[in-house]
Formats: structure tokens, C-alpha cells, sequence
């Protein structure tokens, strides 16, 4: 549905984009992750025919971003950063602008602009200025806009940006309910993000595409699943000595949440590739300390991208 | 056809949902209503004057309504508009690069000339409401004097096309940046130049003089005050309005400012 080949970007002499590649599926929802400046805004102008690339190609539902913008425009529905908006006009009447100049049937604007109300919970607000609204309700207004037409592919530039968590969790939600038929790319910088919507990230940095994966394969491939954490009932320094003496532990770190002596928990990380799992049991018993907890930990996101970022 | 009509319809609302176009027609009307009170008082003086002094009038010889109020009465209109215009135009695309309202509207499927016609027109249709409302003084003349009204209806034709001049300049000083004032106030400068380029003919060589003279808007606006309507003045003011235009349309397609 999406295909991005090679795309470079020049801001004057600024490379912005050097050479980005991915491509979308029909009906997947694509996490577009990057700290601030690594190109997910530039990229997306690309694709919504803001502007054009310095080089590299770019298809979206089957036509080319350079060559027939007009076709791609009317089948897409984005969102921009910031959700810029005109304020004064009322909800109601910037919708049906949407719906009329993004090519909705004369005859249909009326019940597009109703639906898309109710989808996105604005039917309260319809009547008012949209210079009156807090950031939350501009928020849907913008998502309003870019679903009216129901379009395929449905760009979304840090759709969550600004938002309290109430209204993030709000947000996400309308978005998760608007996968399966749509296409959609959801850039963020904020890792949960993604492992709470997304199928498939696509990792970018300074320009460049730095991983490509399921968020859970992405969590597998850099830490290996070699990550225990260990809750024990004993005295903690005799504990953290304990467990970096078994063959193939690398690190052991004390969670603080508890005092100095009684129960801990412990990070427990393996050396790649080795497996620990069996051993750690063992010689806490041995010690006659109680063992409450053994679980593996599952890396987060963030703790992903730091790797990924630093080992560049 | 649609997204033009569409555009045009959201811009003439949103230039009455602020106060600005009732502030611009309102200062508009107090001044040309001014302007209109002082040449209308002073001719009637004069022919009150004139009629207890028959030689008075020969002197003068300013008992011609028509040369005496209606002609001063578009020359003042047209210099109004001049101060009017730009901040009519100020923020047609100033306001969308600053809000960044232009990266949905040129992201939506509309080619640049639907949305630059969508927003030139809107703004002709409140620069119409304004100069519709000046129609007030010649019927004031009509019912109080017997003026003629060839060139009223000229000077209309003429103020018409004056007004698109400057919408046109306004719209594209308005595209080169997303600071309102400065909008404003480049387009007003720019009018104020080819309002007055005509002046300094007269010190420059003849062919040089003349080509400073085809340039200035006030001298083709002079015939249509006058009752002459001439071809060539309505070619200089198309041409202007195209130019000002066209100059708008590739401002929008440079790339170069989106970034
Ligand atoms: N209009 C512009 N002119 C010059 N540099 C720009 C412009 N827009 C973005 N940049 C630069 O390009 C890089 C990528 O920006 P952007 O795509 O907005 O990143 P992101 O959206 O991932 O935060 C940044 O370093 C930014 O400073
Ligand atoms: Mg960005």
C-alpha cells in the first residue's frame, strides 16, 4: 500500500533524510519511531505530497508521490504534528469543508461529516469554534478531518503529542479501532506507543532506518530473552554475590523498593546466548534463602532503541 | 469548480467570523464619506455663491458637478483603497503559514490555482460589498444635482479594476511570508510605487518617461474617472492582475519555502 525507496531529503545543505526504505502492507498499522529530528515529520510531508524528495521513490496506494500527487492526496486522510487547524470556523463547517474539498459526494457530506462526529466523539462540540477547543478535542478534529473522506491510507504525525493521559489513552484507542480495512502510519517519538498499537515499527534515526520488525521480535532479536527478575528473601549483599557467581550471569542489579535486608528483587542478565534459567533456582535454595519470584523480563521499547541507537 | 467554490465559501465566512472586514468597510465608508461631504459642501457652496454672483461663477468655472465632485469622488475612493486593500489581503496566505493550516489545504487534493482563485475571489467579493456601498454618493448627487452618469458608471468599471490590482498585489506580498504586517506593509509599499512612478516621468527622458508613466496605475485609472473607457487601460490592468497572480501561483509551487 506504501512503498518508500531510497528517500533522501535536503534542507539546503542539511540531510535530513539519507536514504530511507519500508514498505506498508494493506490494512497494517506501521509505528514510525524516532527521537525529535530524526526525519518522521520530512518523511511523512513526503508522502502526503507537501513537498518533494531530493532523490528516491515513493508510491502510495499504488501511485507515485512525484508524479500524480493529486491521486495520492485524495486517498489518504493526515494528520500533521501540532494539528494545525483554523479556529475560526465551527467544527461542523470545517468538517464538511474537509468532506467537500477531499471529493466526498455532494449528496453524502452531510452524513460523512455525522458519522465521522460521532466516531471521533464531537457531536457535543459540532457548533462550536474550533478556536474554542481544548487540545484534546482539536486533537479528534484533526483525526475528523484526515477520516472523513474514508480514505485507505491514513498518515498520522504524533497523534498523541501534547495530550494528557487521559486523552492519550482516548486517542489510541480511536486509533486501534480504526485499523483493519485503513492503512495507517503512526509516527511517534514515545516507545509504548507503539507495542500498544502497532504490528510493525520501523525504527529511524538521524535520517536513517535502523531497524524493521514486530515490536515483539524487535524485543527477542536484541536481548535474547535473557532477562530475569528474581524476587529473594535474604540478606542483599550475600544475594547480588550469589548470583553474579553463576556461569553465564553478566550483570545483577537491585530493584529499591524494599529495604536492605529481606525481600529484593533483582535484575538478573545473561551473557547472549547462554541460558541461565535453570541455575539461578538452585543456588538460592542451597543458600536457604526463600525464593518468591522468578519470571523473565521482557526488554522494553526504550530500553530497545537505546541499544539499537548506540550501537550504530 | 467545487473545491474553488468551496475554498471561496470558507474564506468569505472567515473574513466576516473577525472584525476585520467590518472594521476595513467601516473606516472605509467614514473616510470616502469625508472626502464625498467636503467636495459635495464646497460645490454647493460655490454654486449658492454663484447664483447671487454671476461673474463668481465665470471666474471658477467649477459649476460642473460632475468635474467637480464626482471625479475628485473616485480619485479619493481609489487612494482609500490603496490604504484599505492590503489589509484586506494581509492574511489570505500570511495566516495559514503561520497557523500551518497550508500543509492540510495544500495536502488535500486542490491544485494551487483552485485555492489561490478561491481566496483572490474572496477577497473581490468583500472589496465588491465595500465599493457596492459607495453607490450611496452618486445617488445622492442624482437625487440633489444632475450629474452624468457615464462617468460614474466608468469609474466604477475603473475602481473594479483598481481593486483587483491591488487584491492581486496584496495576495502575493501575502504569500511571501507568514508575518501579516509585513504582508501589509510590502503590499502597500508596492502600491504606493506604482501609484506614484507616474510622478517622476516628467524628470526622466522622454522614452524612459513615457514607459514610467504605463507603469503607474494612476494613469490609466484617470480615463475611466473621466468617462473614457480604453481598451489599453483595461490591458494594463489585466496584465497586472495576471502578473501578480502568476508571480502568487509560483510562489506556492517553489518548494523551496515548504521547506
Ligand atoms: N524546513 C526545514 N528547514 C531546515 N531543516 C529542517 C526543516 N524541517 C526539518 N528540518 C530538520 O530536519 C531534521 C528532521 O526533522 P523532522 O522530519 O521534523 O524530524 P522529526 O519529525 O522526526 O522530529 C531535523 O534535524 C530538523 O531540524
Ligand atoms: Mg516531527
Amino acid at each position: 500500500m506504501i512503498e518508500v525507496e531510497n528517500l533522501t531529503k535536503y534542507y539546503g545543505n542539511y540531510y535530513a533524510l539519507k536514504g530511507v526504505t519500508f514498505s506498508v502492507a494493506k490494512g497494517e498499522i506501521l509505528g514510525f519511531l524516532g527521537p525529535n529530528g530524526a526525519g518522521k515529520t520530512t518523511t511523512m510531508r513526503i508522502l502526503t505530497c507537501f513537498f518533494p524528495a531530493t532523490g528516491g521513490k515513493a508510491r502510495v496506494a499504488g501511485f507515485d508521490v512525484f508524479e500524480e500527487p493529486l491521486e495520492v492526496r485524495k486517498r489518504i486522510g493526515y494528520l500533521p504534528e501540532n494539528v494545525p487547524l483554523y479556529k475560526d470556523i465551527t467544527v461542523e463547517d470545517y468538517l464538511e469543508f474537509a468532506a467537500g474539498i477531499k471529493g466526498v459526494a455532494r449528496r453524502d457530506v452531510k452524513n460523512a461529516v455525522t458519522k465521522v462526529m460521532d466516531e471521533c466523539v464531537l457531536t457535543d462540540v459540532a457548533y462550536k469554534f474550533i478556536g474554542e477547543l481544548s487540545k484534546g478535542y482539536r486533537q479528534r478534529v484533526g483525526l475528523a478531518q484526515a477520516l472523513v473522506n474514508d480514505p485507505e491510507v491514513l498518515i498520522l504525525d504524533e497523534p498523541t503529542i501534547g495530550l494528557d493521559p487521559r486523552q492519550i489513552i482516548e486517542i489510541r484507542k480511536l486509533i486501534k479501532n480504526l485499523a483493519g480495512r485503513r492503512t495507517i502510519i503512526l509516527s511517534t517519538h514515545i516507545l509504548p506507543e507503539v507495542s500498544m498499537t502497532c504490528q510493525r515499527v520501523v525504527i529511524i534515526n538521524e535520517g536513517k532506518v535502523i531497524a524493521v520488525d514486530t515490536p515483539q521480535n524487535l524485543t527477542a532479536k536484541v536481548q535474547g530473552a535473557s532477562r530475569f527478575l528474581v524476587k529473594i528473601d535474604g540478606p542483599s549483599q550475600d544475594v547480588m554475590k550469589e548470583l553474579r557467581a553463576i556461569n553465564g550471569v553478566e550483570r545483577v542489579t537491585r530493584r529499591d523498593e524494599y529495604g536492605n535486608n529481606g525481600v529484593g528483587e533483582y535484575v538478573v542478565e545473561a551473557i547472549k546466548d547462554r541460558d541461565i534459567k535453570r541455575n539461578i533456582a538452585p543456588v538460592i535454595v542451597n543458600k536457604g534463602w526463600a525464593l518468591l519470584e522468578l519470571r523473565p523480563q521482557e526488554m522494553s521499547l526504550e530500553d530497545i532503541f537505546v541499544k539499537l541507537v548506540t550501537k550504530e | 469548480m467545487r473545491n474553488f467554490y468551496l475554498i471561496f465559501k470558507k474564506e468569505l465566512k472567515s473574513y466576516f467570523a473577525s472584525p476585520i472586514a467590518y472594521v476595513v468597510i467601516t473606516m472605509f465608508l467614514i473616510l470616502t464619506g469625508y472626502f464625498f461631504y467636503n467636495s459635495f459642501a464646497l460645490f454647493s457652496t460655490i454654486s449658492f455663491q454663484a447664483t447671487v454672483n454671476p461673474m463668481l461663477a465665470k471666474q471658477v468655472g467649477l459649476l460642473n458637478i460632475t468635474e467637480s465632485v464626482v471625479r475628485p469622488l473616485f480619485g479619493n475612493i481609489s487612494v482609500i483603497l490603496l490604504l484599505m486593500v492590503p489589509l484586506l489581503t494581509m492574511r489570505l496566505f500570511s495566516e495559514e503559514k503561520k497557523s500551518g493550516t497550508i500543509e492540510l489545504l495544500l495536502t488535500y487534493p486542490v491544485t494551487d490555482m483552485q485555492v489561490l482563485l478561491g481566496k483572490f475571489l474572496s477577497c473581490m467579493a468583500v472589496f465588491a460589498i465595500m465599493i457596492a456601498l459607495t453607490a450611496l454618493y452618486p445617488v445622492l448627487l442624482i437625487v440633489f444635482g444632475q450629474p452624468e452618469t457615464g462617468p460614474i458608471l466608468t469609474g466604477y468599471i475603473g475602481l473594479f479594476f483598481v481593486g483587483a490590482s491591488f487584491v492581486s498585489l496584496g495576495i502575493f506580498a501575502s504569500s511571501l511570508t507568514e508575518n501579516q504586517i509585513i504582508a501589509a506593509t510590502v503590499a502597500f509599499g508596492l502600491l504606493l510605487l506604482f501609484w506614484m512612478i507616474s510622478f517622476s516621468a516628467s524628470l526622466a527622458g522622454q522614452t524612459f518617461g513615457d514607459i514610467l508613466s504605463y507603469i503607474s496605475i494612476t494613469t490609466h485609472f484617470e480615463g475611466f474617472a473621466k468617462g473614457v473607457v480604453d481598451t489599453e487601460d483595461i490591458v494594463y490592468y489585466l496584465l497586472f492582475i495576471t502578473l501578480f497572480l502568476f508571480l502568487t501561483l509560483r510562489i506556492l509551487e517553489s518548494k523551496k519555502w515548504r521547506g
